[in-house]
């Protein structure tokens, strides 16, 4: 047993065991301090005021920069004079195509360049012009007194539209981006073969990730090296791309985003405008803030695509599906960006099915493009899978739960039938209702509606798998002993709300024995941290978390050949005990950390961590199921959700506490999509964004959420996914929401709500 | 800004315009923003043909978690700009800049206020609260301490602006119940969605302060 050193160490602490240099790390029986349930690490920062955002920062000299947008969604910009911008007060420089600090500049979507400024507008909000003035408000001054002349030019802002053939065309060679086809066995012949076929086509609205911080960043220079502030889910992605638009070497653009108020993907790249901010920057020799308005987050910073799907399904009598036939329809907008990127993944791989068929079709509209928004694809899939299902079983008499469950795959089927290392589908299902009380419940509603005309019940669930989630190489973590035992952790990866840095704190302290506040983190900061991928795809914890305990096992390894010269035995004969390094086969030979001569000379050991491969021939997936009851005023359409249960298989639960959070977290975004968000184009005329802010588009409120949810993890022991055994979350946790609201609903008023949101207009237009 | 200033303004031009409205909300009798709503008369209103360039600045008085500042402020910038952009105080959020959700919230006598809606130059001579004036010297106050033990924040962009709702609708109501609560935080977004962990967050800040 490990002494307690006073400050740093936890006293009685059984640390797990160094393995052999080279060896792999045990797979953690049962810890001490992950899985409680702790508060964040960086909490005092972040509600003291003290934690500094992109948006909070203010340097000598700064100035601040805005850019001038088009205003239409099809337009080529016939003549440009930003004259009257350079005469306004406090105007320090004006940049727009034919600056020669522009020329060449390009701008990728995907593997579609473009150059920077495009006198040929393709959505409302391409870049024109970008000003930089002594004040914000003597920047929008300027913007404002920039003359432009546009050719209007016709548009298309409905990707139902797009592929007919009077459509305009957004590029030359047509609208269609790409499709995509996949068949697993014979969906006709498994359709044949049902007891009973339903056919449905499905909607979902384009979703705006309107992070709390806006979108933006400041960028100076200082000499050749560009120093950039960015709210950002990956400093790294951000330094790759702005050293490739500036053909920099990566060693000369640093990235900085300690803190960010909040991304959903929206923020795994930067935008034009970190590269106008640089250039401002760079021609004025001054800092330059650009944060962009919330208006223009809504237009140009992406969004989840619209899709319009159709899928038949067959069921036998028995439960037994025989075969899934999905087509689907969706936008990337502008530039290629995936617009229908995995909206075929919950059919292709949630529940077990011999005959699938899934096609897809990605179409180019007059509107910004898309970005990966929490799940991509997946909440689009499942509003129409998850409904799907419990339209069969209905049809057959089953029970919605009994049916899912007699539809668990032990495989993945979409990847050629290779295992999981573990599913935890089944629990999910199983034990969530068991919490939820299901059977109950559904009885209590139906009777509540036999006798209330005006205000009905209904309970609903869906279930969900998420194609990543097992994480992976690259990452590289590092972790100072320093030589009074005090602790830094070293990693480039984001904390983008998800309690990153908290969990990473834990996963040191299980294995190094320390307290969890004595790990000073330093993250996300390209010029002085470890390489890290985007925080995205709910891989943040799976990739990281193994690799903060490699380092850390990297710091133990280290310490005890330290300690076996002070001790005079082999290393291999010691245990790391938290504060001291005991001998195996003597006892009495001891020695505190604290204490090892080389530590306290050099003063500090550094352990160096690699994420290790994931398993071959297995996949690593999150899985998880959702149930909701809520209730419906069939007078006035009003939905109040009433409560909420997550039961999640996301493996070792690190933070208890963070980890109920992005349950709940991840509900509420799925609130919105399911009832009150949608981005609206006036279509039909000027193809304009109609609700480009908070108030006409509305995001679900403190009304209108349950104060009833509930975090139901089903942890499984998941060795091989990695060495802590912990899955993705994050993104899961809102892939079911939506449907399951449209399953109660379905209870409720006996209507199949196909198109999302669920407003109170859509509610009467039905009743 | 206080009359006495009056007479530093250049006349300018002349009739109704935008920025003469400003001028005259900025000093005149009744404000018609939402946040400002409880910000009462104030000395004499300009008359319109007085109307003063924006880029001329007016020195004001704000009085910011009991310190005096003297600041020159356009007379169109809001509060939420004064206090980030000149004053560099970073525990009051912009997330819109147009009272839609409640980052900026601070409290003026004690109310709730959107700081965005709320110009400069109306909240001179108000008791403005930040949530750097809930702190006591480097300890978190109550509110932020439920907030921290029920992590009731996620990214923490929206918090500070949900912290001093919170701690405002306490002040006005130091025991309320579960709807009070999210009625007191509905102006306040969270896109992370930690609305749950607020709501126990001000269960128990209400609990804190009443010890
Ligand atoms: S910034 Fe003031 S309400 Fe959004
Ligand atoms: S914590 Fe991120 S917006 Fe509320």
């Amino acid at each position: 047993m490990a002494q307690d050193d006073g400050i740093y160490y936890r006293q009685g602490l059984p640390v797990p065991e160094t393995p052999e240099p080279g060896g792999e790390a045990d797979f953690w029986k049962t810890t001490e301090i992950v899985g409680k349930r702790v508060a964040r690490v960086d909490g005092y920062e972040r509600l003291s005021g003290a934690a500094v955002y992109p948006s909070d920062i203010k340097l000598p000299n700064m100035i601040y920069g805005a850019i001038l947008r088009c205003p239409h969604p099809h337009a080529r910009i016939r003549k440009l004079n930003t004259d009257p911008a350079r005469k306004k007060p406090g105007v320090r420089a004006v940049i727009s195509g034919d600056a020669p600090e522009a020329k060449g500049l390009q701008w990728k979507y995907d593997d579609y360049a473009a150059p920077l400024f495009d006198p040929h507008c393709r959505f409302e909000g391409e870049v024109v012009a970008a000003v930089a003035a002594d004040t914000r408000y003597q920047a929008w001054d300027a913007v404002r007194a920039i003359k432009v002349e546009y050719e209007v030019l016709p548009h298309v802002s409905d990707h139902d539209q797009a592929l007919d053939d009077k459509a305009p065309k957004v590029h030359e060679n047509g609208n269609l981006v790409g499709s995509d086809e996949y068949t697993r066995g014979d969906a006709d012949k498994g359709l044949a073969s049902a007891d009973a076929v339903v056919e449905q086509t499905y909607q979902t609205p384009c979703e705006l990730h309107t992070p709390m911080e806006l979108h933006g960043c400041v960028a100076n220079w200082d000499g050749d090296r560009l120093t950039i502030w960015e709210s950002s889910q990956g400093v790294y992605a951000v330094q790759s791309r702005i050293s490739e638009v500036l053909d920099m070497p990566l060693s000369k653009v640093r990235v900085i985003g300690h803190y960010m108020g909040g991304g959903f993907g929206s923020k795994l790249q930067p935008g034009k405008y970190t590269v106008l901010a640089a250039l401002l920057a760079r021609k004025t020799a001054r800092p330059v803030k650009m944060i962009l308005t919330r208006e223009e987050t809504y237009l140009c910073v992406g969004n989840r695509p619209a899709s319009t799907m159709r899928l038949k399904a067959g069921v036998k009598k028995n439960g037994t599906l025989t075969g899934l036939d999905f087509q689907c329809t969706g936008p990337s907008g502008a530039y290629p960006a995936g617009g229908t990127s995995l909206v075929d993944w919950q059919i292709r791989d949630l529940y077990q099915c011999d005959n699938v068929r899934c096609s897809s079709k990605d179409v180019y509209m007059h509107a910004g493009p898309a970005r990966p928004f929490r799940a991509p694809g997946h909440p689009q899939g499942s509003w129409a899978l998850e409904q799907m299902m419990d339209d069969l079983a209905e049809k057959i008499g089953m029970d919605p739960v009994e049916l899912r469950l007699k539809n668990i795959p032990e495989v993945s089927q979409a990847r050629g039938n290779i295992p999981y290392t573990t599913t935890g589908l089944r629990q999910c299902i199983e034990k969530g209702a068991e919490q939820f009380g299901w059977k109950a419940a559904v009885k209590k509603a139906r009777e509540h509606n036999r006798s209330n005309p005006a205000v009905k019940r209904g309970v609903g669930m869906g279930a969900c798998v998420w194609i990543v989630g097992g994480g992976g190489p690259p990452a590289t973590v590092a972790i100072k002993l320093f030589r009074d035992g005090s602790v830094n952790l070293n990693m480039g990866a984001s904390d983008i709300g998800t309690g990153t840095k908290t969990v990473m704190a834990l996963v040191a302290a299980e294995e190094l024995g320390v307290r969890p506040e004595v790990i000073q983190i330093e993250h996300a900061d390209t010029g002085t941290t470890q390489y890290a991928t985007p925080s995205g795809g709910s891989k943040t914890v799976p990739t990281e978390s193994p690799t903060v305990r490699n380092a850390a096992i990297d710091v133990k390894r280290q310490v005890l050949e330290m300690a076996a010269e002070d001790l005079e035995v082999p290393a291999a004969d010691l245990v790391y005990q938290g504060a001291e390094v005991v001998s195996r086969s003597n006892s009495e030979k001891r020695i505190r950390v604290t204490e090892v001569s080389r530590l306290k000379k050099r003063g500090v050991v550094m352990g160096v961590g690699y994420r290790g491969p994931n398993p071959e021939g297995k996949s690593v997936n999150p899985f998880g199921a959702q149930f909701c009851e809520l209730e419906v005023n069939t007078g006035t359409g009003e939905v109040k959700i009433l409560r909420f249960l997550g039961a999640h298989d996301s493996g070792r639960v690190l933070d208890r506490l963070t980890y109920d959070n992005q349950v709940f977290g991840g509900i509420v975004m799925g609130i919105g999509l399911g009832l009150t968000e949608f981005r609206q184009l006036d279509a039909k005329n000027t193809g304009k964004l109609c609700n480009r802010n908070w108030h006409d588009y509305k995001l679900p409120t403190a009304l209108d959420v349950p104060a009833d949810m509930e975090s139901l993890p089903i942890e499984i022991d998941d060795p091989e996914a990695n060495n802590t055994g912990a899955k993705g979350l994050g993104e899961p946790v809102t892939i079911p929401t939506a449907a399951a609201i449209a399953n109660a609903l379905y209870m409720a008023t006996g209507v199949r709500f196909t198109r999302a949101p669920v407003n109170p207009i859509e509610i009467r237009r039905h009743l | 800004m206080g009359s006495d200033d009056q007479g530093n303004h250049d006349a300018g031009r002349s009739g109704f315009t935008r920025r003469g409205f400003i001028q005259i909300m900025g000093t005149g009798a009744v404000s018609a923003s939402l946040a400002g709503a409880a910000i009462a008369a104030r000395s004499k209103p300009v008359p319109p043909e007085k109307v003063m360039d924006a880029e001329n600045t007016v020195k004001i008085r704000l009085h910011v978690n009991g310190a005096q500042h003297a600041v020159l402020v356009e007379p169109r910038w809001t509060l939420l700009y004064v206090l980030r952009e000149a004053f560099g105080m970073t525990g009051t959020k912009e997330g819109c800049s147009r009272g839609e959700c409640g980052a900026c919230t601070v409290l003026i006598d004690d109310i709730p206020r959107y700081a965005c809606m709320t110009l400069a130059v109306e909240a001179e001579g108000r008791r403005i609260t930040t949530l750097e004036g809930l702190m006591s010297g480097e300890q978190l106050g109550p509110v932020q301490n439920a907030f921290l033990e029920e992590d009731a924040y996620q990214c923490g962009y929206c918090t500070p602006g949900q912290i001093m709702a919170v701690e405002g609708l306490l002040r006005n109501n130091p025991a309320p119940n579960l709807d009070e609560i999210r009625t007191g935080v509905s102006g306040n977004l969270c896109r992370c969605g930690a609305y749950t962990h607020i709501f126990r967050a001000a269960q128990k800040a209400a609990d804190l302060k009443k010890r």
